[in-house]
């Protein structure tokens, strides 16, 4: 705990309490201008265009980025791969605050936030929507049992700790049952717009492209996760855990890109991906990222060296970010008469949910055991590691 | 009863705008008639293309997108016709905008508690027996509604009777999987930017297609990921010796440190 207390104190970190300060005032006068003004006075979004940056970042792209959480639980408990224990803590933290700043977003996000909890009473089992809404309340619940034995350690409370090892198995299990529902139904809310969205994105295969792409991306995550900690808190990496996880990313980075070019290329022709219009460039940038992690990792596929790992998870975070803000929003341009480019506001909002998730990230770590090294009393502590 | 529908046949249509003045004071919608498309304030419009006066406004689906795509209900198809929409329920979330094939929902984006706008076919006034504050205004008698089988039979004759003045496309017959609202034409609809290639099919069916096989899904699933777990546990404790060939525990509880 010592290392992590350092970030905060150290030289330069003046320069980074003035920026946090900066996002976070300007963050609440525009919460605050968003709430007694609209939508329409901190958005561009318009009834052409009624999903923007805030539905394409903050919830699709969130939503996938915090993917590593059903991933790595899965991986650990179901197929008891004991060597990647020390990854799993950091990466449930992550997980569980990415749905914490999802639901934010999406308190900004809707019309009318007060009325969120709608779906608990007010069903409509044919909508995608109302599915996602389920699959997201239930997932952040597990992901809060999942997350509570960090907490309780801290505390000490033995009994419910205990209570909540014991039920670890079914919990993994639904959270990897969840995860694929909603990963995938966050494509499947797409299919109902065959005439909206370009063909260089339609497909029937939505879902399943969502959801293969979620893994790969759940993957490069928790590796440049553990890089980017390893440098704030000065802890040593464990080279051989991300390169294993390098691995699994690359396999599940080629099942996605199969899916992908195999749908595409029955669909549109070559000459429409290289007709120069804004689509085709943004899907060969898409695939230009989704590619990249491949040819790197297969080019020094010898010695997986740290920082070939790094650039191709990072690669392959860019290319699900693009291919996120693609469906959503890009895709759907012309059908909306390119009248929708977000205002800087909806850019500061985001920042400003990211630097706060950021700084409980930060806090967290800070107080809670969530590096095995830095506290620990028992080696195998328990499931939820 | 037989459901209601609306027939617009732009031939007839003089382009008065009576049928946007009396919708905006049947729904106390306030402000100014807007020329260019719908809005918060405007659940229909006429708007001239080449000569020819139509009018947009909801289409009322047999099976709405609208209505599948809601995550809470708050749209709703009634027997009799209309699409109604409950503002009580909305959350905001937009998918009905997003989703909609003819692109009709609108919002209200200035609001602080914004709904959703669009026509709901005078549905008080059509329940109690009388029209539609635009048919029923409507001085050349193009907009009119009645039961949907019967206005499809006049479209029907009056594009046989003349072919030279109608393209031989009744839209909303089975577009999207048919509409309550019907429309006849001189010039092609896609002309006037209506979507013609939506397919005979309903939509909802894009989206059902998927969702109905989530219980498979769950039950498969947890079987594969609860076996498989269960599988490889096992194995781990015949390596590590805890469990013997017959499956009896060898040494029960080793120092009592596992949990």
């Amino acid at each position: 705990m010592n290392n992590s207390s350092g970030f905060l104190v150290a030289g330069r970190s003046r320069l980074w309490i003035v920026l946090f300060s900066v996002i976070f005032l300007l963050g609440l006068f525009l919460t605050a201008k968003r709430y007694l003004a609209g939508l329409g006075s901190v958005t561009a979004l318009n009834d052409y265009q009624p999903w923007g940056l805030w539905v394409g970042f903050d919830v699709l792209c969130g939503v996938a980025l915090a993917a590593g959480g059903f991933v790595l639980t899965g991986i650990v408990h179901l197929l008891n791969f004991d060597r990647y224990k020390s990854v799993v803590r950091p990466t449930v933290l992550t997980a569980f605050l990415g749905y914490i700043l999802v639901s934010v977003g999406l308190l900004y996000d809707i019309g009318k936030p007060w009325n969120l909890w709608h779906p608990l009473i007010m069903w409509n089992p044919r909508s995608v929507m109302f599915e996602v809404a389920w699959c997201v309340m239930l997932y952040s619940t597990v992901l809060a049992l999942e997350f509570s034995p960090i907490v309780l350690e801290k505390l000490g409370s033995r009994k419910i700790l205990r209570l909540i090892r014991s039920v670890t198995i079914p919990l993994v299990i639904a959270g990897i049952l969840l995860s694929t529902l909603h990963q995938s139904s966050l494509g499947s809310l797409f299919l109902i717009v065959p005439e909206k969205l370009h063909p260089l994105w339609y497909t029937n295969l939505l879902p399943l492209h969502f959801f293969l792409s979620a893994v790969s991306v759940g993957f490069a995550m928790v590796i440049l996760e553990s890089c980017i900690s390893s440098r704030l808190f000065n802890r040593s990496l464990e080279t051989n855990v991300i390169a294993d996880l390098g691995q699994f990313m690359v396999v599940a980075l080629m099942l996605t890109l199969i899916v992908r070019i195999q749908d595409i290329s029955f669909k549109v022709g070559l000459a429409n991906i290289f007709d120069g219009s804004i689509e085709s460039w943004a899907f060969l940038i898409e695939m230009a990222c989704f590619i990249m992690p491949l040819v790197l990792v297969f080019l020094y596929c010898k010695r997986m060296k740290k920082n070939v790992l790094v650039i191709s998870a990072a690669f392959t975070t860019l290319a699900v970010v693009i291919n996120r803000l693609n469906v959503s929003v890009i895709g759907l341009a012309r059908h909306g008469g390119f009248s929708y480019f977000p205002a800087w506001e909806e850019f500061a909002i985001s920042v400003f949910l990211l630097a706060m998730g950021f700084l409980v990230f930060m806090l967290c770590v800070k107080y809670l055991p969530i590096f095995p090294e830095t506290k620990e009393n028992d080696q195998c502590p328990g499931i939820i590691t | 009863m037989e459901p209601l529908g609306m027939l617009i046949d732009f031939t007839e249509c003089i382009g008065c705008g009576e049928c946007v003045k009396a919708c905006q004071k049947q729904n106390n919608l306030p402000g100014e008639y807007l020329k260019t498309d719908l809005s918060s304030r405007n659940y229909t419009v006429v708007l001239k293309k080449e000569e020819t006066y139509y009018r947009k406004l909801c289409m009322h689906c047999l099976e709405p997108v609208c209505e599948s795509v809601c995550p809470v209900g708050a749209l709703t198809k009634t027997e009799q016709g209309p699409v109604l929409y409950d503002p009580d329920k909305c959350l905001g979330c937009r998918y009905c905008m997003m989703a909609c094939p003819f692109g009709v929902p609108r919002y209200e984006w200035d609001s602080a508690a914004p709904v959703i706008t669009k026509c709901i076919f005078c549905s008080e006034r059509v329940a109690a027996g009388g029209e539609t504050a635009c048919s029923w205004v409507c001085p050349m008698g193009a907009t009119r509604i009645g039961e949907r089988r019967d206005l499809l039979e006049i479209a029907h004759s009056r594009i046989e009777r003349h072919p030279e003045r109608y393209v031989n496309h009744v839209f909303g017959e089975y577009d999207a999987g048919g509409t309550s609202v019907l429309m006849l034409s001189s010039v092609p609809f896609e002309k006037l930017g209506f979507p013609t290639h939506l397919g005979n099919e309903p939509l909802p069916n894009l989206t059902w297609s998927v969702l109905s096989k989530i219980p498979n899904i769950v039950i498969t699933g947890g079987v594969l990921l609860g076996g498989l777990s269960w599988i490889i546990n096992r194995r781990i404790q015949l390596e590590k010796g805890t469990l013997d060939q017959d499956g009896n525990r060898q040494e029960p509880e080793k120092g009592g440190g596992h949990e």
